[in-house]
């Protein structure tokens, strides 16, 4: 340092200074990137995103429970009487109000996830307060329209995405 | 000592594995568009190699680390969402068990591997005299000359055989198997397939067109690898010649220019 | 209790047990300082840390491999949240990797790749060590540690590369760990505890899998000791003198940094241009076949940087012998220290050492060649030749020529060094930049 002989300006030293760090960390950024992203579900993960079930065979009242994406569904046929429970509520009692009609495509079929959406355990059912669902963990209470009516969970069960291919099959994802 | 690091060089060159060669044939080297720095899977070509490999190598060649889904990415032969739906329709594989407990026949969806033509290993060995026809999904990789090698083969069966080489029943004489000797009867010929696109079924197109299928199979990010090569290489030249410069700059301060 | 503890306290206590303070630092980097004192090492060892101010490019090689050795960590931590070793899945899970996971054809390339460049650059780091004599006094134990850790690199490569599962991973597995049973009455039950089979099979990959990522942990950790031993025996030069004071120092950074910083940067360069243009060129195909029990490769080779050995092995017409040469090929590096007793270290200034060491670098390509070709006719008799001058190098050259030689003239100071270079009257690489 004591023999700094350096007569060129400042500014350009420090243009190629900064220059070069900026470029050096856009590169790390760029390196890092595969490391973070390959952590992230695969192609072959993402193409699997549907399945395909046949519901002719759940009898009025009952539920079946299929994988999708590692997580249980809920497809559960509901009596009429389960039909005017869901319905027969003012939202505004409701922590998450949301209308049965929006929740389902058909009023006989129920579609929800079933992971509590408290901390993700997965939720009995018939048992509970409301007819519907009812945590273990944490004791939140669901109806039969999948909504959160006591207890910590924040958010009602979540409806995934399917529709009907012709009377009795359902595609999901 | 200039000498010494010559002779070093030449040294590696020398050692380096290309050149321990055991194949003395020179291979046929046609010009593949995926060669280079800047090298590219010719679209149509890939899905008339698609229309090959179905027509031709399924009845016998697995391809099992594919998936149906595989040939609507990017940088492969990339049929259109509908294409690729339709195409793996066609095939029936099994699954199950459902609800009572049976497997049972659905028609295959994008997400499913290809159908193997065999249901294992010696079943294959079987129906073709002893030869297990390789898997070809990384066979373009798993083959010392790659690309060119295959395409040989394809090409290098010939009516008349040298002499001194004798072939037993099911066998045939090729000019670029390693050996000679090939298990498998020459697949393609003029016209072995109806290409839709206008392209000549020649036996050259049609060998090129499916090498170039096996090729993306066995390296299906190839395209992305060498763009983002490219784009590193680059980067990466800047920031050496940027670091070459500040390091001159910063040695100046003991090292005055004489 | 408490009474009995107090008496022990009181008899034994420590002359100093709070040693708090002393930091250069102040604010928050002081307080953790004073507490831990990272800041003021790293200030010390590698800020003001002082080097001869000769140093060429060959000095980058250590902080080279320290980030091959890094990327090499990080990109196998990646792959192993992806990788099953068993003998059904390992295959299937490679090619997942190279197929579906996000970016893992890059990561496993990578991994791939910068195994063979580890090697190119620690056998550069040694021939440094070689040509300019660092591992003479005071930087024998730096030398024992690099060796051990070039054994631990063999050993964590060779179980790496079984990991695929492919045809050259299998027989690749055989046939090394076959080596052991050269070793007289236990050898066979030795090749089968390691298989914890009666052949290579998911038992052995599966504890291959635990080893390379133990030793992996393994070479850090000696790695960290050498570059301790580093820091406090401090880096050899080119001329091999000693520096005395200032003069013949620069700083470690900004100067040393820059300088390394250009050496890293063109190894990256040349290691992406391989890994992204040619990243099988220094594989074997036969890799991507899946392991088959029941056929062998026709030509088994091992990696290119194992050849030089394996050259060793098969010169020798005696398993048991052919075993012992070739781990004693890499071993006797160890006894260089004091087979070559010469007090100048700098093979600059000893004439006829350096066309030894020449010799010895061309033997080593010359192995590697005969190597990867088949074991017999010229290529076996071109084997012997070159294990012959590989042992004669380090026990009749090594301690002959540091007997006999005469040194050339040799400057006081590294500064007089520099001087007599600037004037031509020293002739050496022209590497420094």
């Amino acid at each position: 340092m004591d023999k700094n002989n350096n007569n060129s300006k400042p500014t350009r030293r420090d243009f190629i200074y900064t220059l070069t760090a900026t470029l050096g960390v856009l590169g790390a950024g760029a390196s890092v990137w595969p490391i973070v992203s390959q952590m992230n579900p695969d192609s072959s993960v993402k193409a699997l995103s549907t399945i395909e079930v046949d519901i002719s065979k759940v009898e009025e009242g009952k539920e079946i429970t299929v994988m999708w994406r590692g997580k249980p569904v809920f497809i559960k046929r509901r009596t009429e009487d389960e039909i005017t429970k869901a319905r027969n509520i003012s939202l505004k009692e409701l922590p998450h109000p949301e209308n049965d009609k929006k929740r389902v495509i058909k009023d006989e079929w129920l579609v929800v996830v079933g992971i509590c959406t408290h901390l993700g355990c997965v939720p009995i059912n018939g048992k509970g307060e409301y007819g519907g669902w009812f945590c273990p963990c944490h004791g939140s209470h669901y109806d039969t329209s999948g909504r959160i009516r006591k207890g910590p969970a924040p958010t009602n069960l979540e409806v995934p995405k399917y529709k009907f291919v012709g009377e009795d099959k359902i595609i999901i994802g | 000592m200039k000498n010494i690091l010559k002779t070093l060089i030449i040294a590696l060159i020398f050692t380096s594995p290309l050149n321990s060669a055991e194949n003395k044939t020179k291979l046929l080297e046609p010009n593949w568009t995926f060669d280079g720095f800047f090298g590219k899977f010719d679209r149509a070509s890939l899905q008339r190699g698609y229309q090959v490999y179905k027509e031709v190598c399924a009845s016998c060649h697995s391809m099992s680390y594919l998936s149906y889904r595989n040939l609507g990415e990017k940088g492969g032969p990339e049929f259109t969402k509908q294409e690729v739906k339709a195409i793996a329709s066609q095939y029936e594989i099994q699954d199950g068990p459902n609800q009572e407990g049976e497997m049972f026949m659905r028609p295959a969806r994008p997400s499913d591997k290809f159908v193997n033509p065999y249901p294992n290993a010696n079943a294959a060995r079987v129906a073709n005299g002893g030869a297990y026809p390789p898997d070809m999904s990384v066979l373009v990789k798993a083959r010392k000359g790659g690309a060119d090698y295959v395409y040989s083969v394809l090409m290098g069966y010939t009516e008349d055989v040298p002499e001194g080489i004798s072939l037993e029943e099911g066998v045939y004489y090729n000019k670029y198997m390693i050996g000679n000797k090939i298990r498998m009867p020459k697949p393609i010929n003029d016209g072995s397939v109806e290409y839709t696109d206008g392209t000549q079924a020649t036996e050259e197109q049609i060998s090129k067109d499916v090498v170039a299928f096996l090729t993306w199979a066995a390296e299906p990010h190839l395209e992305e690898r060498k763009k983002t090569g490219f784009k590193a290489v680059v980067y990466l030249l800047i920031l050496t010649i940027l670091g070459f410069i500040i390091k001159k700059k910063i040695w100046l301060r003991i090292e005055p220019k004489v | 209790m408490s009474e009995y503890s107090d008496k022990k306290n009181e008899e034994f206590s420590p002359v100093h047990t709070n040693k708090v303070g002393g930091s250069p630092y102040t604010g928050v980097i002081g307080w953790i300082d004073n507490r831990l004192p990272i800041f003021r090492i790293f200030k010390h060892e590698y800020l003001d840390f002082q080097v001869p101010k000769t140093l060429n490019y060959f000095w980058s090689f250590g902080g080279i491999l320290m980030i091959c050795l890094i990327f090499l960590i990080i990109t196998g931590l990646a792959l192993g949240m992806h990788y099953k070793p068993s003998a059904d899945e390992a295959f299937d899970s490679v090619e997942k990797i190279m197929r579906d996971v996000n970016f893992g054809w890059l990561i496993r390339y990578a991994h791939m790749n910068l195994a063979s460049f580890f090697f190119i650059a620690v056998y550069l780091h040694i021939f440094r060590s070689l040509y300019y004599g660092s591992y003479k006094e005071p930087r024998q134990l730096m030398w024992l540690l690099g060796i051990t850790i070039f054994f631990l690199m063999i050993a964590t490569a060779f179980l790496g590369y079984t990991l695929p599962w492919g045809q050259m991973s299998y027989w690749g597995a055989t046939v090394i760990t076959n080596l052991f049973s050269a070793i007289p009455i236990v050898g066979e039950g030795i090749v089968t505890w390691l298989w914890g089979d009666y052949s290579v099979g998911d038992a052995a990959l599966n504890r291959f899998y635990v080893l390379h990522w133990l030793i992996a942990f393994l070479i850090v950790g000696i790695v960290v000791f050498h570059v301790i031993a580093l820091h406090i025996v401090g880096s050899n030069n080119p001329s091999g003198i000693e520096p005395k004071d200032t003069r013949d120092t620069v700083s470690f950074s900004p100067f040393t940094t820059s300088k390394d910083l250009v050496g890293m940067l063109v190894f990256i360069l040349i290691f992406v241009a391989v890994m992204m243009f040619a990243p099988n060129y220094l594989g074997h195909p036969d890799n991507y076949i899946p392991a088959n029990p029941m056929v062998t490769p026709a030509h088994i080779v091992p990696e290119w940087y194992f050849l030089p050995f394996y050259a060793i092995l098969r010169a020798i017409p005696d398993k048991l012998m052919g075993v012992i040469a070739m781990v004693s090929s890499i071993a006797i590096l160890g006894l260089l220290p004091w087979l070559d007793f010469s007090k100048v270290r700098s093979s600059v200034f000893r004439p006829i050492w350096k066309q030894c060491v020449f010799l010895f670098v061309l033997d080593f390509f010359l192995l590697m060649y005969v190597g990867a070709m088949p074991a017999e006719g010229i290529y076996l008799v071109l084997g012997r030749i070159g294990t012959i001058y590989w042992f004669a190098f380090f026990i009749i050259l090594a301690p002959l020529v540091s007997m006999y030689e005469k040194p050339l003239p040799m400057p006081q100071s590294i500064n007089e060094y520099m001087d007599w270079k600037k004037k031509g009257k020293i002739k050496t690489f022209n590497f420094t930049g």
